[in-house]
């Protein structure tokens, strides 16, 4: 339990104090929803007349897809390539430990963003409804998704280069992901592959349980729960640990 | 026995170390040191042979040896944001009974440096880290694969009165190392291997009396004139390397006496002389030099610098 508690302490020190990592996982998620929310330029939903309301349920969907897979893939990378993972195979700590650490510092980087997120949202006229435990689902089934997604990249690949794949994921994902652009707003095509990609999955699931009247299609939670259960068992089955 | 696909990377290495001792695992580049080190760390299974350190499996029984043994990789292994004071604190998280981190670092000399984030250590530095971290469990086994690479003189002293320090503690040091003198000085045994097979094993002073003493090396002026030299001493003298010459005589003082004499008469300068006891650079010169001959073309892609001898090796590093 102590080896556990202290490998915790040290990847949230270590994830929190990279500059860039909290640029990706806080910075970027609440610049855009304030941005977007008081600058009315994007697209809207039919019958959604407040930014706000569709924005924020994609900008949770976002944070989540920025610590599981792009915070969580680039750090496992790097400590990959720099053989820390190698090393910490020689000591009693264990895999399981570490994996723990690891699930339990992205949930708690998610506690923190949703903390800022959310009240931000709501000062921003965000209204939803309180139908939370289907949501906290969707976050949990989510972050496995992308933390399957980001790991993957991380065990098979060099540290820099999952740093700039997972960063290109990223970008594709948020345009693609019902985040920030409504998936009707995409040519027809686009938006049928967009479907079957985690992110846009993500975005219905917590649009439909934050929204009051409505709910996510079985396609939505079909797809997200796929993601949930193939993206990591493929990192599990070819990640290298040196 | 070690593969990578058709290459015997360690082939039929066979030692032990007793308990409390230190073992100088020592070769050129591209010799299978550290995988040999790492099939016992249990990073590699072996192809074939028996691999046991404290009478266990490194791989089936990780779960009871990893308390027990310290490892330094030799390069990398921490953190790039972390600090000396919170890696060693986190690591003496994971054992039972650590050594106090505090006190650790002052005697890898890293206090003044213990808030400074890995990244911006300097080479020396981060060995000196790796070596404390390698020794924060109290292991009763610690692996060490050059531990003084890359290290300044006044580091690598560091590094070698730590080590010694443990032999007094009890520790069992394997350690690999390229570097003559460190084996000369640190350890109690010498394993010398080259393309993965043991070439000569003994204690440094076994090693340095195991060959042949009838010679004398010296060291002068390159491009002497051997023959002349042959025939005022009446015994072969070849210059074996630029300004590096060998006197197949036994050293007796009338030879020695011609050879000096000689070398007034052409009013050249001695740099050295060394007579009957070898140098443990000389026998491993002479080792891996045989070694090479023999077998210069069974393994393909190797490291061919590594054979030109230590002070090739040296100057690279």
């Amino acid at each position: 339990m102590r080896a556990l508690r202290a490998q915790l302490r040290a990847e949230l020190v270590l994830s929190l104090r990279q500059g860039e990592q909290l640029l990706v996982s806080l910075g970027i998620p609440f610049g855009l929803l304030v941005f977007f929310s008081l600058v009315d330029v994007l697209p809207l939903p039919d019958g959604v007349d407040d930014p706000v309301q569709f924005l924020a349920p994609g900008i949770l969907a976002l944070a989540v897809m920025s610590v599981a897979m792009v915070s969580l893939g680039i750090g496992t990378g790097f400590e990959r390539e720099y053989r820390v993972l190698k090393r910490l195979g020689s000591t009693p700590l264990g895999r399981p430990r570490l994996v723990a650490a690891k699930i339990a510092m992205v949930l708690a980087i998610e506690a923190l963003q949703i903390a800022i997120l959310v009240p931000t949202a709501l000062a921003l006229g965000w209204d939803p409804s309180p139908t939370t435990p289907l949501a906290l689902v969707g976050v949990v089934a989510g972050t496995a998704a992308f933390a399957g997604i980001g790991l993957l990249m991380a065990g098979s690949l060099r540290g820099p280069l999952t740093l700039a794949l997972a960063n290109a994921v990223y970008l594709v994902l948020l345009l693609l992901g019902d985040m920030i652009i409504p998936l009707e707003d995409l040519p027809a095509t686009l938006a049928t592959i967009a479907e079957l990609l985690p992110a846009a999955a993500l975005s219905e699931v917590l649009r439909g349980a934050l929204t009051e009247g409505q709910s996510a299609g079985a396609q939505a939670w079909l797809v997200l729960v796929a993601w949930a259960v193939a993206a990591p068992v493929a990192a599990a089955s070819t990640f290298r640990w040196d | 026995m070690v593969r990578y696909g058709d290459v015997a990377a360690v082939d039929g290495l066979t030692f032990s170390v007793p308990r409390g001792s230190i073992l100088a695992l020592l070769g050129p580049n591209g010799a299978g040191k550290t995988t040999t080190v790492e099939a016992l760390e249990g990073y590699r299974r072996p192809d074939g042979g028996t691999v046991r350190v404290l009478g266990l499996d490194p791989r089936r029984d990780r779960g009871s040896l990893t308390p027990r043994i310290g490892v330094m990789l030799q390069e990398g292994g921490v953190y790039t944001g972390i600090r000396p004071a919170e890696v060693l604190s986190l690591f003496a998280s994971y054992y039972d009974d650590p050594a106090d981190p505090d006190e650790l670092v002052g005697r890898v000399g890293l206090h003044d440096r213990r808030r400074t984030t890995w990244r911006h250590l300097s080479g020396g530095e981060k060995q000196r880290l790796s070596l404390a971290l390698a020794l924060v469990g109290r292991p009763e086994v610690a692996f060490l694969d050059e531990p003084t690479a890359g290290v300044d003189p006044e580091g690598r002293q560091l590094i070698r009165s730590v080590v010694a320090a443990l032999r007094d503690d009890g520790v069992t040091v394997l350690l690999t190392t390229h570097d003559l003198d460190e084996a000369e000085r640190l350890a109690d045994h010498v394993v010398i291997i080259d393309h993965g097979r043991i070439l000569a094993s003994g204690t440094p002073a076994e090693l340095m009396q195991s060959g042949t003493s009838e010679e004398i090396r010296f060291g002068a002026p390159a491009g002497l004139d051997v023959r002349a030299l042959t025939a005022r001493l009446g015994a072969a003298t070849e210059e074996v390397a630029p300004g590096e010459y060998r006197v197949g005589a036994a050293p007796t003082p009338a030879t020695v006496a011609a050879l000096t004499a000689w070398l007034a008469e052409h009013d050249l300068p001695l740099a050295d002389l060394r007579a009957g006891r070898q140098r443990l650079e000389d026998v491993f010169l002479r080792l891996t030099a045989e070694q090479g001959s023999a077998a210069t073309d069974d393994v393909e892609g190797r490291d061919r610098a590594g054979r030109r001898g230590a002070r090739g090796r040296r100057a690279r590093r």
